[in-house]
């Protein structure tokens, strides 16, 4: 819901953001894998996991991520240790009695292929793509908001901008740009599919003490600089100091910023679910 | 000059960790307030980042100009200078590694200098992921380099040194505390403070407090978090104090759904804490619980609050004993750590005069304690964006609403990874009774990504996109209610995670804060009214927090940007 005030999307704001997203560094600085070992060959991975189905599996899962009885082992903290088996090893051949796990009569070869398999599985899937299906929304209901209290046709038309979105971005993708209005360079990270459509520029009109007034697409600004690119390419920056000379910026999309804290996500599951039909 | 004492200069001159006249750090520095020095993290033991230096000025502070940048490369010809730049000493080189993993910014280029530079004596002290340099506070020219040769880890950053009379302590990314001499940059010791197996990896800045070198480190797998306390002459482990229950027995251990849950518990310990020298408490926060994402394994009840995850605790650093503790995030699903600085200031709170420990944490809340018992006193949202908390409980925890967790749908949540706040250190103003915290008020999508929580160990599970900003700004907290007096709203941060990376208030009446935008800026501080931007220079992207120093009866200013150190002065 939002009220009219809100509704001067298109308004001018005086000192609005210029550019709203950069991907969260804590985010996409990835840990790399440890310790750093040098992958195993494929046969003897695949040999590996044979060996282990047909031994260890019910106990620790054919997965190896914990079963009925056994722990997960693909975290646990001897196999990060182990390097090729020689941790493993000993324990597979006389076994953990006070726990319950007996010996097992394993060549040195084929505990050496567990160790390999179980190293080649990831301890997590931080960093790989999701499968899972997000759409839960009503479309019904989400055309009904975008028709209606969402005001999303002030700007927006499903014969226009939007047609065929549908076909366009994968729902993940629509859903994100519902939210943000475009642009951005985080989006889809882990998605496949198209990019996110650009972002029509950020202006910003600047008014020198003598009235004359420069418009152009913002390239910057910071509390002593603003610069910006006027329709014939020119580039034309200005000190600023104190309020001197005014600047008026324009964010395209300061709808969906002052949107930001107003969304229930109901609304937004439900818009998706409406836009992923246009196709 | 008499045999006597001519032998008594020489016993001075000699002196390990003698503060008569060499270049070693007279403990006694530590803890005063920061002057002249900057003996420590946070310039003292308070983190209050507040100088007392007042020669740099509202009045003057626009003729700040450059005394000297100095750019540093990284690895084995570190040391060594560039082509057109001046010889300097060849690199000392240390490390375990017998084939050092090549990560560009550790074993070569350009350096992310995002910790704390000490300066003692008219000399810097620098670090970065595996490199440690010395330098001239004059002129910035380089008197020693080391280099750690690494068998790898995160190498996301580094905080800075530590440092007892003529010996420096710092860590490495695959989770070693060298110790170097400060004069010459030789090792002295080195020892393994975590297991490199567990995916441990250590960035924080250890901190020297009487005859303990107090050291963290990080995971972002599933280990368990802990803070340890060595010998720094003899590298002798002195204490370890684990952040999880680790056995049957140990208390927090009801907060868990199992023993197994705490040991994979997280809680890792990654910025440095503050010390009150009266109670010989060292008070620090703590890490998120894990897995990150989710709360099934770990925490299925409300009764799992999952101690002493994202907390302030307060450990006696003679015996390593936990005092008492305030959990600002109970059963967290974010991966909002509370490792922020607590600020420790001495101040009227209800009336009285009071012993106060206050965090602006990464979850968006602010929280003010009693430093001496851990009683809590006030909690207030700093954030207008963060939408995560059902409310407030009686106990001052804001308490997490479940439909704001990572779903599969998606939810839209502030703060983003990121945090309201992060690593970026505040600074309190004794003048103003006002802290000083950089504020980002981004929203992201918060999407499951699996249904299996075993594959959500450590930051598995979750996909997250920043969709929208509010923006990067400082907020002036007034402890004694938890509401902004201001809030200064960057232009050009584009709400980016790039920018603010940490504030200095002096006594010159100045905020010193980078812009997101490529410049350092000098703010005049008005009181309750926003502060006016005085001054600023171009430096490119600012990796830490800026400090400032005297040398020569000069005050300077300093700041690190793109692997370069920038120091100003008045001409």
């Amino acid at each position: 819901m939002h009220s009219g005030r809100r509704f001067r999307f298109l308004g001018s704001v005086i000192i609005a953001c210029a550019a709203t997203m950069t991907a969260s560094q804590a985010a996409t600085q990835r840990a790399p894998d440890y310790p750093v070992r040098p992958p195993a060959p494929p046969e003897q991975v695949a040999h590996g996991q044979q060996v282990f189905r047909s031994n260890c599996s019910f106990c620790h899962g054919s997965d190896a991520r914990g079963g009925e009885t056994g722990p997960n082992l693909v975290r646990a903290q001897l196999v990060l240790a182990d390097q090729q088996g020689e941790l493993i090893t000993p324990i597979v051949q006389n076994g953990l009695p006070a726990q319950g796990m007996p010996k097992f009569s394993l060549s040195a070869a084929d505990i050496a292929a567990i160790a390999a398999w179980l190293h080649s599985q990831p301890l997590s899937d931080r960093g790989t793509p999701s499968t899972l299906d997000i759409l839960v929304g009503n479309a019904k209901e989400g055309e009904a908001y975008f028709n209606g209290a969402g005001h999303c046709t002030q700007c927006h038309s499903v014969t226009g901008d939007l047609a065929a979105i549908g076909a366009r971005y994968e729902p993940k993708t629509i859903q994100n740009l519902i939210v943000s209005g475009g642009g951005g360079r985080s989006f889809g990270r882990r998605s496949a599919g198209a990019a996110a459509p650009k972002l029509p520029p950020t202006t910003v009109t600047v008014t020198l003490p003598s009235g004359q007034t420069i418009t152009g697409d913002l390239d910057h600004i910071s509390a002593f600089v603003v610069a910006l690119r006027a329709s014939d390419g020119t580039y034309r920056s200005f000190a600023r100091h104190d309020a001197i000379p005014k600047v008026v910026v324009t964010n395209p999309v300061q709808w969906h910023i002052d949107m930001l804290p107003q969304w229930r996500d109901s609304d937004i599951h439900n818009l998706t679910a409406y836009l992923v039909t246009l196709k | 000059m008499t045999k006597t004492a001519k032998l008594l200069l020489l016993i001075a001159f000699c002196w390990p960790g003698g503060s008569l006249a060499g270049q070693g750090l007279d403990p006694a520095l530590l803890t005063k307030p920061a002057t002249d020095a900057w003996p420590t993290y946070a310039g003292d033991y308070s983190q209050r980042r507040y100088s007392t230096l007042a020669q740099i000025d509202t009045t003057n502070v626009r003729h700040l100009s450059l005394a000297w940048v100095s750019r540093l490369t990284a690895g084995a010809g570190g040391g060594e200078g560039g082509f057109f730049a001046p010889p300097a000493p060849p690199t000392v080189t240390g490390g375990v590694a017998a084939n050092p993993v090549n990560i560009p910014g550790s074993t070569s280029g350009s350096p992310r200098l995002s910790g704390s530079i000490l300066q003692v004596n008219g000399i810097l002290y620098i670090s970065s992921p595996d490199n440690a340099w010395a330098m001239d506070a004059l002129d910035g020219h380089i008197l020693w380099h080391y280099w750690w040769k690494s068998r790898g880890g995160t190498h996301i950053g580094n905080r800075g040194m530590a440092m007892y009379g003529d010996w420096l302590f710092f860590e490495t990314p695959d989770d070693y505390l060298v110790s170097l001499d400060a004069k010459t940059g030789q090792e002295r010791w080195h020892r393994e403070i975590a297991d490199f197996n567990q995916q441990y990896f250590s960035t924080t800045a250890p901190l020297v407090v009487g005859d303990h070198v107090l050291v963290g480190t990080g995971d972002d797998l599933d280990a368990p978090g802990f803070l340890q306390s060595f010998d720094p002459k003899t590298g002798d482990l002195q204490w370890k104090f684990y952040t999880v229950p680790m056995k049957q027995g140990d208390p927090g251990l009801d907060t868990w759904a199992s023993l197994d849950a705490a040991q994979h518990g997280g809680a890792q310990v990654w910025i440095p804490g503050s010390y009150d020298a009266e109670t010989h408490l060292y008070i620090f926060g703590t890490g998120n619980p894990t897995p990150a994402y989710t709360a099934r394994v770990r925490g299925p009840r409300d009764a799992h609050t999952n101690l002493y995850t994202c907390s302030v605790v307060a450990v006696n650093v003679e015996t390593g004993k936990m005092a008492w503790y305030f959990q600002t995030s109970p059963n967290d699903t974010h991966d909002w750590d509370s490792t922020q600085p607590t600020v420790l200031v001495d101040g009227m709170f209800g009336g009285k005069a009071r012993k106060l420990a206050m965090q602006a944490s990464r979850n968006g809340y602010f929280f003010l304690l009693d430093r001496t018992t851990g009683e809590h006193l006030l909690t207030m949202k700093f954030s207008d964006a963060a939408n995560w908390a059902a409310g407030i409980n009686a106990n001052g925890q804001p308490e997490r609403n479940p439909e704001k967790d990572n779903t599969i749908a998606g939810s839209l949540v502030s703060p983003d990874n990121g945090g309201a706040t992060n690593w970026l250190p505040p600074s309190y103003d004794p003048r103003t009774g006002l802290l000083y915290v950089v504020l980002r008020e981004l929203y992201s999508m918060y999407y499951l990504t699996s249904t299996d929580p075993r594959m959500m160990v450590g930051l598995g599970g979750s996909e997250q996109d920043v969709v929208g900003s509010l923006g990067t700004s400082i907020a002036a907290i007034d402890y004694r209610t938890g509401k902004l007096a201001w809030k200064y709203r960057f232009e050009g941060t584009g709400g980016g995670f790039g920018g603010v990376s940490g504030l200095l208030t002096t006594a010159g009446g100045l905020l010193f804060a980078d812009d997101g935008a490529g410049s350092l800026v000098a703010f005049g501080l008005r009181g309750r009214k926003a502060p006016a931007p005085l001054w600023h220079a171009h430096i490119g992207s600012v990796e830490n927090a800026p400090e400032t120093y005297t040398v020569g009866g000069r005050q300077y200013v300093l700041a690190t940007a793109e692997g370069a150190v920038w120091a100003f002065y008045l001409q």
